[in-house]
């Protein structure tokens, strides 16, 4: 297994248990009477749930297991790979504190933080499209 | 990979792409306001990166991983994931036109879609070299 696809899956496993035990921690909300700022995890267990396990689950398991693209570049441009983990992970992680942060701190660096975290994250969903692309073909 | 499968996936990576710019205009504009209308562009974000990307691709993937027969055709009555992947998307289409009825039509596409590549691909689920 490529050594980029090992890092996006060991990522990606990391952001499945954050995902559920923020998952478990809304639900347990109302019944222990938590402070309604955890409310504000909501969009952040959906987006580390979809985004951070299974989109980057099946970037990992393209990167290896995909046609090859070239004798050359069998997996494609490795710079443009590892930029993908980077872009994604770094706008996933910002998006993880600052989401939250910017709710109960309106008016502060947080928001800037989540707009880094957007044009992050939507560079790394391009460059693995046009990183992949070449190697989406038959054989 | 089969060419059903290269046509499913690069669909679903254009969704991709799609889904996650208008995710990304939406977070930007959650965290610096530019208009209260960004928020409408939410349903169109959902079904793009979980109908558009996500289960397509697993239905391409799936074309192309799961074990073929060992006479020809190996990739069996192929015509009907065909039609599957056309009405899954032509159905995808009309719900993000976002009109009531077009949701309704666009969603029983999808679900005919579901059905006819369940049909499909059932056969094709059974061990090596039977």
């Amino acid at each position: 297994m490529p050594t980029l696809t090992r890092y996006h899956i060991k990522m990606g496993l990391m952001y499945f248990l954050l995902s559920l035990f923020m998952g478990v921690i809304l639900v347990a909300q109302p019944i222990f009477n938590l402070s309604i700022d955890v409310w504000t995890l909501r969009p952040v267990f959906f987006h580390f749930l979809v985004v951070g396990w299974i989109t980057q689950i099946i970037i990992g398991v393209a990167h290896w297991m995909f046609p090859k693209r070239s004798k050359e570049q069998p997996r494609g441009n490795l710079v443009l790979g590892w930029m993908v983990f980077i872009c994604l992970n770094i706008g996933l992680v910002f998006r993880g504190f600052a989401e939250p942060l910017f709710f109960i701190y309106p008016e502060s660096i947080w928001g800037w933080t989540l707009v880094l975290s957007a044009v992050l994250q939507v560079v790394a969903g391009w460059l693995f499209v046009f990183n992949i692309w070449g190697r989406v073909k038959e054989r | 990979m089969p060419r059903l499968s290269v046509w499913m996936v690069r669909f679903s990576l254009i969704y991709l792409g799609i889904g996650m710019t208008i995710g990304g205009m939406m977070l930007w504009n959650k965290g610096i306001f530019i208009s209260v209308d960004l928020w409408r562009l939410l349903p169109y974000h959902i079904e793009l990166m979980l109908f558009g990307w996500v289960m397509q691709l697993v239905m391409g993937v799936a074309f192309w991983i799961v074990p073929r027969y060992t006479t020809p055709p190996r990739y069996g009555k192929t015509h009907r994931a065909w039609i599957a992947f056309a009405m899954f998307n032509i159905g995808l289409w009309l719900v993000l036109i976002q009109h009531t009825w077009l949701i309704l039509v666009g969603r029983v596409l999808m679900l005919l879609a579901v059905v006819l590549f369940v049909v499909y691909l059932f056969p094709r689920l059974k061990p090596y070299g039977e």
